[in-house]
């Protein structure tokens, strides 16, 4: 695998010939070239219908070319923690996986919840490989008392607020964060868990954690919260919210329910919670530890039939790297979060469409039109002629093994390691350029 | 790394055949008659919980099979200057441990322990995931006591979710077909408790779990580990408080256990402690037989 800087100089156009292109946006899934130049689709077209010369060909037969992937939930963990990632490791292993846009969690040391730090996140001296897209926090040094600056932080290029891993509890702050977002057209991202059910819990409620002793997180303690929020969501014009995470049957249902009476509601799910339950976990191994735990098997069927019946808006990483000594501990003490980007579209492909038959397109979307529609990604997420040439080629029947320790995130601390998937990424185009190929 | 053989992380995942190995090779072990199995080894003890018992019957087991020990506590060692739990394990190898036992307040540490260190590891009670020896050694004090676990009956009364000891019996009793009652109010016992082991029902009343039982074991209250949850204490007492009355309940020959510590005049009086039918102090001396036995064993000495 070769990654390239972003801003490494490469030609000015580049052809993708041969390939089946899937773009759920323009409702297209069908043999097609794809001439990218000057950063942008210059045109889509059948098979050898793109007259004149480009600078630069890839052939990408037996190739699925699909819009550049975007994932709304990473953790880079800079400003502060570059010891488990940096934004240029982080942005790699994105490329790696197949995104060519992440979108940045603020739960730093300290919390992104100025312009600066915004401003800090966008520099070209971060190294970053795909889009960055830094999600401000919503309260100060999300603290969950006092908003922050939402038109500041907006303008300053922040595309949504939230107090991730620190959920927004106090109602009144909630309705404000809603109201004043609302008004200014954006996303209020909430990580749902009522924190104090959660108090020493390190999975999922359920037989299994009495079983092993651990104390358990309820699937109410979600739940609640994302009723609250949808009714809030309800009642308040304008209001937008983004559901994170999701992994409850429960908070499901006020999902749908918000979402058949017009509320400007979304919501993400990541690859771990429609793949593994709280039974997977084995002999306290802390790479099943993470937030929202592991749920119950009846909770990922409930998953699975909104991941295929289109009620999910995007499928999201959570990638959250951690050093291995705040892992290798007890079960308890250990860090909360797993490492996501390079087994997503693996996993989504092993475990959606080859083993539930979702179609592919429908795949596709919850890495492209869905997520780019969230926050509002304008250009992004569709190959139509004019969109910014953010690019992912994969192969959908290739076979491989996933080694953790090859991994190109700088943190390895991941439960899919040695696990045989099929669907890989070929190649990772941001802006016309090629910065990832295999 | 796969736990090294001879470890004892728990009762679970234990088949009967081996627990009654084990039980069966303590029943040949007299800790006033020293047999030098262990010569020279060093077994290790590693408690970063408070432990009477089964520290000290650790401790005289080992003895009393010819092995040195030391005590690691994590008051006036390392782990009190924020030493990690993996670095206190290569450290006690790298001192020559031939046998670690440990005791941790969280689930799953000795797992941990045994993943990555290449030494038995012996579980002496982990949060409130196990305690395999207090299994153990209760398993060979119901045997010294009844002919056998057929068709017995036992009832385990208080705080079985903070109860390692519980989850123990439940699986220890469960492989050997024995009907298992759960007595305590829902936030002590949850519905949840029954999918432990087939075999495991709950009483919510003490009369329902009195009658027609063979053993009966009591729990302490763990009020430490409540960690927010309710309990009125009075009214505890008033509807699970194990009294001589009570007990008239139960199957005339029951004996009464308990891995102690135990609280007079809270889950029990001192009645019912220094009554005929209470077998706790034989509890603690048959701790050290069956320690025995489960050090023998993680050297390979069990035959």
């Amino acid at each position: 695998m070769t990654i390239a800087a972003k801003n490494q100089s490469q030609s000015g156009s580049l052809l993708i010939k041969g390939g089946h292109v899937v773009d759920p946006a323009a409702r297209i899934d069908t043999p097609m070239d794809v001439l990218l130049k000057d950063g942008r689709v210059a045109e889509i077209a059948l098979p050898n219908k793109i007259e004149g010369n480009a600078d630069d060909k890839f052939d990408a037969r037996g190739l699925i070319i699909a819009p550049g992937f975007i994932d709304l939930h990473v953790h880079l963990r800079e400003p502060g923690q570059a010891y488990k990632e940096t934004i240029a490791t982080g942005t790699a292993a994105a490329a790696a996986g197949g995104f060519t846009s992440v979108c940045t969690m603020p739960n730093t040391a300290p919390v992104v919840d100025s312009v600066e730090w915004i401003e800090w996140l966008r520099q070209p001296e971060r190294g970053a490989i795909v889009n960055v897209f830094p999600i401000a926090a919503a309260t100060r040094a999300s603290k969950g008392a006092t908003l922050t600056d939402f038109r500041a932080l907006q303008s300053a290029g922040a595309i949504a607020v939230t107090d991730d891993g620190k959920p927004i509890l106090d109602d009144s702050v909630m309705r404000e964060a809603l109201t004043l977002a609302g008004e200014l057209n954006f996303p209020v991202v909430q990580h749902a868990e009522d924190t104090r059910m959660t108090e020493n819990c390190s999975m999922h409620s359920g037989a299994r954690s009495f079983r092993l002793g651990l104390r358990g997180m309820t699937a109410a303690a979600e739940a609640s919260i994302v009723e609250r929020d949808v009714q809030l969501a309800m009642q308040i014009p304008n209001a937008r919210l983004h559901v994170a995470h999701l992994s409850t049957a429960d908070a499901l249902k006020s999902v749908r329910r918000g979402k058949r009476a017009k509320a400007r509601v979304t919501l993400e799910v990541t690859p771990h919670h429609f793949t593994l339950t709280d039974e997977d976990m084995r002999d306290y191994d802390s790479n099943y530890k993470m937030n929202p735990p592991l749920r119950s098997a009846s909770d990922l069927e409930a998953i699975l039939a909104a991941l295929a019946d289109g009620t999910v808006d995007a499928i999201a990483t959570d990638h959250a790297p951690h050093a291995a000594h705040e892992k290798e501990m007890e079960f308890e003490r250990a860090a909360f979060g797993i490492t996501g980007l390079e087994t997503a579209l693996a996993l989504a492909i092993t475990k959606l469409h080859r083993e539930r038959h979702i179609p592919l397109l429908r795949v596709v979307e919850l890495f492209t039109a869905g997520p780019a529609r969230c926050f509002d990604l304008c250009g992004r997420g569709s190959l139509v002629r004019g969109s910014v040439a953010d690019v992912t080629v994969f192969d959908p029947k290739k076979k491989w093994t996933f080694d953790a320790s090859k991994s190109i995130s700088k943190s390895k601390n991941t439960p899919f390691d040695g696990w045989q998937f099929t669907g890989k990424v070929v190649a990772t185009i941001v802006g016309g350029k090629i910065v990832c190929s295999s | 790394m796969n736990p090294a053989r001879g470890s004892l992380l728990g009762i679970e995942h234990l088949e009967a055949a081996e627990i009654l190995k084990i039980l069966k090779f303590a029943r040949g072990m007299n800790p006033d008659k020293l047999r030098l199995l262990l010569k020279g080894k060093r077994v290790l003890l590693l408690f970063y919980e408070a432990s009477t018992r089964t520290r000290s019957s650790f401790e005289i087991a080992a003895k009393s099979l010819g092995a040195h020990t030391v005590l690691i506590q994590s008051t006036g060692s390392s782990i009190e200057k924020g030493e990690s739990l993996l670095d206190t394990g290569y450290t006690v190898r790298a001192l020559g441990a031939n046998v670690i036992v440990i005791r941790h307040p969280n689930a799953g540490a000795p797992y941990v322990m045994a993943h990555h260190i290449d030494v038995p590891i012996v579980n002496a009670g982990d949060g409130l995931h196990e305690h395999p020896s207090q299994a153990l050694l209760d398993a060979y004090t119901i045997l010294r006591n009844k002919k056998s676990f057929k068709d017995l009956q036992v009832a385990i009364v208080g705080d079985i979710f903070h109860s390692r000891v519980a989850r123990s019996a439940c699986h220890l009793l469960s492989k050997f077909g024995v009907k298992i009652i759960l007595c305590g109010p829902p936030e002590l016992v949850p519905e949840i408790a029954i999918t432990l082991a087939p075999g495991v029902g709950i009483a919510r009343h003490i009369e329902d779990a009195l009658r027609g039982t063979d053993v009966l074991m009591l729990l302490r209250v763990q009020t430490e580990r409540l960690a927010g949850l309710k309990i009125d204490l009075s009214e505890y007492v008033a509807r699970y408080q194990m009294t001589a009355a009570r007990l008239k309940m139960a199957k005339k020959d029951c004996i009464v256990m308990h891995p102690g510590p135990i609280i007079r005049g809270l889950e029990l009086t001192s009645e019912v402690a220094d009554g005929v039918q209470a077998r706790i102090l034989e509890e603690v001396r048959n701790g050290v037989p069956v320690r025995m036995a489960i050090l023998a064993r993680a050297m390979g000495k069990m035959r």
